[in-house]
């Protein structure tokens, strides 16, 4: 099935599962959700439980933290990654610390989805990388699946968490297909996965760029003879720095890409602490291989703003003729 | 037309021309006034309908990613900016082609948003018009606070902020209201209800009698009027205008029309909504039902169509030569126009950008 496919299964099972679970947002009850992401649970679990809001992104959020604090498990949709902006007030100041500040007594135990990232020609606003504002946030769990088994199973993981959860789905990856086994759950949140064993350079991504890192690592490998280790992160909180770590002390190299500025992004989080902790085992400074610190651009400039292969495997071929002199 | 008065505020919508081209007496409304007017208004309406097509043609040939189609809303949009004068500034959604060809912004600059080249368009600013605002309902806080600096700066201009039934849902257009009240700005809300919000129907989005009816609550008066009656939205908004300018402050105007398009090019209406309410409301088209007035009226002469035809073709073809095939914007400039100064670091990723693209070819 597609990512789209599975999302939509992970959401229907989790509704099966747990009749607290609820689903709400702009147009996807009626319609699906612009993605058909939920695509036929208004008709098989009724209006209440999947309905279609007014058009109102911090009433989405702060109802989802009402709802939660009377017992449900709210899975809110933000239509897309720019539109969370009129809701940052609810998920910073309530989503976020709800449970700090009733002394661990409310829980927020909601799932906020966004289509998220660039990479498919979108208008303005609808190619936001957010995560670094949610990582920057103490008290939000940040999730980003990179296929489709793993969209299913974090997705179920997510909702079955007790603590509030951003889950960051890459649009551009809605599409790619997978043979994905219902109810099977993959690793849990918090464990980062390496996609490609490597002993060359490290690649550390997570989300849409995560088949980008194993398309250049086989060009890397076919061209270059350098293996590249690519760990796709999985989720950004919690971090598996563990995973990280093991690789970089193989390597000795480490480059990050993400899409989003490159000023404060996850990059820069993971060469502080890959430095803090590794500095030793290093040969040469932490990478990154990201976007500019400027808006996202219009789609026509999309694809040389973004980072791609060839930016990639430029960055990894700073790290490996790095000059200590 | 039977009243229908809820609150003070009249649920029937006002209107000066039937669907039939015949008129309908309106207390207060004069429609001979308008006489002068009308047939540029047409023009114009003609020209929306148009062009409107030709970036559905180009949208469907590639050359555009996405457009919005304002397809039965020509008459709420072109009545209402041509009630305006050039210095008043507009703060548009993304649907308000007509309005942006009263202002005569030029197609290619709208084509290039669309097209994915520019963010927002090219040419709105220079003629006083918000750049196409994409982020529901928050440019309404723009016109507000645009209206107050008229105030201050005593030029006697309105300000007009364009927004969606969906819009009127966000708490940005909530604040807006209550804003422009308490200053008593200079401000008009031009709602364009337009049945839909994508696939969200009005009556999962207000349970007010009416929109006009939420201007009870700010304090500031609420007027329903037909959208597709080119001459009723015309006279409405000059009425609030008017208002406005001699310092009577806001009005929230509903104008009541429908989307007959799908909500953009990538939208499927048919899961959400019946033939039967589409044909309803194509049989109110607010084109046929001006120049059926001025047919009635003898206000009609055949140059008139042609003269609409030939600039709805002169459109199409500026809109065409500026998007066929254009050339992307530079990728420089998205560096160049973050800061009136770049930063050190914009500097050196702007050249580090360039130095990937140069290499590449
Ligand atoms: C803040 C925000 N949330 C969600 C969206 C996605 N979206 C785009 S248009 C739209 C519906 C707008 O409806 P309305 O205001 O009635 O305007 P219309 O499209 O009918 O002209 C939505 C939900 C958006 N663009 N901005
Ligand atoms: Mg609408």
């Amino acid at each position: 099935m597609t990512m789209v496919q599975a999302i939509g299964a992970a959401l229907h099972d989790a509704m099966e599962a747990d009749d607290r679970v609820v689903v709400f947002g702009e147009d996807v009850g009626r319609q699906g959700g612009v993605f058909r992401v939920t695509d036929g649970l208004r008709s098989t679990f009724g209006k209440q439980r999947c309905f279609d809001t007014p058009l109102a992104e911090s009433a989405i959020v702060g109802a989802a933290v009402g709802m939660a604090i009377r017992g449900f498990r709210p899975v809110p949709e933000i239509q897309f990654d720019g539109f969370t902006y009129p809701a940052f007030d609810q998920i910073v100041t309530h989503l976020a610390k709800y449970r700090s500040r009733t002394r661990g007594l409310v829980n927020m135990p909601v799932t906020l989805r966004v289509p998220s990232f660039g990479g498919i020609g979108s208008p303005e606003h609808h190619s936001e990388s957010t995560e670094t504002y949610w990582a920057h946030t103490a008290g939000l769990k940040v999730v980003v699946p990179s296929t489709p088994s793993d969209a299913y199973s974090l997705l179920r993981d997510s909702i079955e968490l007790d603590d509030p959860v951003v889950f960051l789905e890459p649009k551009r990856r809605y599409w790619a297909r997978e043979d994905v086994e219902r109810g099977k759950r993959t690793e849990p949140i918090g464990k980062a996965a390496v996609r490609r064993a490597g002993d060359t350079v490290t690649v550390v991504t997570y989300g849409g760029l995560v088949v980008t890192a194993l398309e250049a690592a086989a060009v890397a490998h076919d061209e270059h003879g350098w293996d590249l280790e690519i760990i796709d992160l999985r989720s950004l909180v919690p971090l598996d720095f563990d995973t990280v770590a093991a690789s970089v002390v193989k390597t000795g190299r480490c480059v990050v890409l993400h899409e989003g500025p490159r000023t404060l992004g996850m990059g820069a989080e993971l060469a502080a602490r890959v430095q803090e902790e590794l500095f030793w085992n290093l040969e040469a400074p932490v990478l990154r291989a990201t976007g500019f610190d400027t808006p996202y651009p219009p789609a026509r400039l999309e694809s040389i703003w973004l980072p791609g292969v060839d930016r990639l495997l430029d960055t990894v071929e700073r790290s490996l003729t790095y000059d200590h002199a | 037309m039977a009243d229908l008065l809820i609150q003070g505020i009249n649920l029937e919508p006002r209107q000066l021309l039937a669907p039939d081209g015949t008129t309908t007496p309106t207390a207060g409304l004069d429609l001979t006034a308008l006489h002068d007017r009308l047939p540029a208004m047409y023009e114009t309406m003609v020209a929306t309908r148009e062009l409107d097509e030709e970036f559905v043609n180009l949208q469907r040939q590639g050359q555009l990613a996405l457009f919005p189609s304002c397809r039965g809303q020509e008459a709420a949009q072109v009545g209402c900016a041509s009630a305006l004068r050039d210095t008043d500034w507009l703060f548009p959604q993304y649907r308000e082609l007509g309005a942006f060809l009263v202002r005569g912004i030029d197609p290619g600059g709208i084509g290039l948003a669309w097209r994915g080249t520019w963010h927002g368009g090219v040419g709105f600013i220079e003629r006083c018009v918000g750049p196409i605002s994409i982020a529901i309902g928050t440019h309404a806080l723009h016109a507000v606070g645009a209206a107050m600096a008229s105030t201050w700066l005593a030029d006697g201009g309105v300000t007009v902020a364009f927004i969606g039934d969906g819009a009127t849902s966000e708490g940005d257009v909530h604040e807006a209201l209550n804003l422009a009240a308490v200053n008593q700005a200079p401000c008009i809300f031009y709602v364009q209800n337009n049945g839909w919000a994508i696939s969200t129907p009005l009556t999962d989005q207000y349970r007010a009698p009416s929109l006009a009816h939420k201007a009870i609550g700010y304090g500031m008066p609420g007027v329903r009027v037909d959208g597709n009656d080119v001459a009723a939205c015309y006279l409405v908004v000059a009425e609030a205008a008017e208002r406005a300018r001699r310092g009577a402050g806001p009005t929230l105007i509903e104008a009541v029309t429908y989307r007959l398009g799908p909500h953009t090019t990538s939208d499927d209406p048919t899961r959400y909504r019946s033939d039967e309410e589409v044909d309803a409301w194509e049989a109110l088209d607010p084109i046929d039902r001006c120049r059926a007035y001025l047919l009635g009226s003898g206000l009609w002469d055949d140059s008139l169509e042609e003269r609409a035809r030939a600039t709805a073709a002169a459109l199409r073809t500026s809109l065409r030569d500026a998007v066929f095939d254009a050339p992307d914007g530079s990728v420089a400039e998205l560096f160049d126009h973050v800061f009136v100064e770049p930063t050190p670091v914009l500097v050196a990723q702007r050249a580090e950008l360039l130095a990937e693209l140069g290499r590449e070819v």
